[in-house]
């Protein structure tokens, strides 16, 4: 079980979040001209990291806000959370894999 | 709105009223239900000097700008949700606080909706609630951390609860659930506090 510093609620368990996969994907802007295969590479093509994985959660029992989180896939450890929109904080990748 | 005339708790079927006791005795767990409240759903910038007054206004007191923190207005109470989220609630239903709102804030960029009809509120009180809130929450509802005046968000037995902790020593807690998971959660609750005596009041 994980426990989440949620960035407005504080710390709650798993149980209240939901996951969101891998953040700082991009939304292609003109997508009605995409190929299938742009389409494919945006939905389904995510980096599956082995350390540190940039994710986005989203808070679905408490404030209902989406955020992201910066956690090691070996691990578990969540090294950082932060507001979507935000760029991820400088993290020391060495250290904590 | 539903007409009062027309309208029924969802637990009545429980016939709560038969059983409620006016002295809660040496009970742990002292139960109620408090139906019919008017919540209001107020979504706004808390940047916002203009909105933030606004609100005040028409509320009787600030809004909880800290998270997981509760304020009581007049004949209002205000529940943090989110970052620019609120609960006001309220007894009274005349005139409506959700049209009070909406003339305060006309022109600004906020929302109102009025949520009360979806929602009942069941209130667990006594020096046993907190023993039987925690089988069935991950929340640390100690003192020092949900301390009497605050407010959460999460889920009790697996369905999604607003718990607002009452001032006063003894724990005392409204837990505000939709209408279509009260019954359930009531029963859980009962089931949960049995071995702690139990008193249903009015
Ligand atoms: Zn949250």
């Amino acid at each position: 079980m994980l426990e989440i510093n949620c960035p407005y609620c504080g710390p709650r368990f798993e149980t209240e979040f939901s996951y969101g996969g891998e953040a700082h994907i991009e939304r292609p802007k003109d997508s009605e001209n995409l190929s299938d295969e742009e389409w494919g590479e945006y939905v389904f093509m995510n980096s599956n990291t082995k350390g540190v994985f940039l994710e986005r959660w989203v808070h679905t029992s408490g404030c209902r806000r989406w955020f992201n989180v910066a956690r090691d896939t070996v691990s578990y450890k969540i090294l950082a959370v932060y507001e979507t929109g935000t760029e991820p904080p400088e993290l020391d990748l060495r250290k904590d894999v | 709105m539903v007409e009062a005339y027309l309208r029924q708790s969802p637990l009545s079927q429980l016939a709560l009223p038969s059983r409620a006791v006016s002295e809660a005795g040496d009970a742990g767990v002292v139960m109620s239900e408090r139906p019919f409240r008017r919540i209001v759903n107020l979504r706004g910038d808390p940047k916002s000097d203009a909105f933030l007054s606004a609100a005040k206004s028409t509320l009787g007191a600030d809004l909880p700008l800290a998270p997981n923190s509760a304020a009581a207005g007049k004949d209002t109470s205000l529940l943090w949700l989110g970052p620019d989220e609120w609960w006001a609630i309220s007894e009274d239903n005349t005139p409506p606080l959700a049209d009070k709102l909406r003339d305060a804030l006309s022109g600004q960029h906020t929302s109102v909706t009025d949520a009360g009809e979806g929602y009942t509120c069941i209130a667990v009180s006594g020096p046993k609630a907190i023993d039987t809130l925690a089988k069935g929450c991950t929340l640390d509802f100690h003192d020092s951390v949900f301390a009497p005046g605050s407010c959460a968000q999460s889920d009790m037995a697996k369905a999604a609860v607003v718990f607002h902790r009452l001032e006063g020593e003894t724990p005392s807690f409204e837990i505000y659930v939709r209408s279509s998971f009260a019954e359930y959660l009531w029963r859980w609750i009962e089931d949960a506090a049995g071995e702690y005596g139990i008193a249903v009041t009015g």
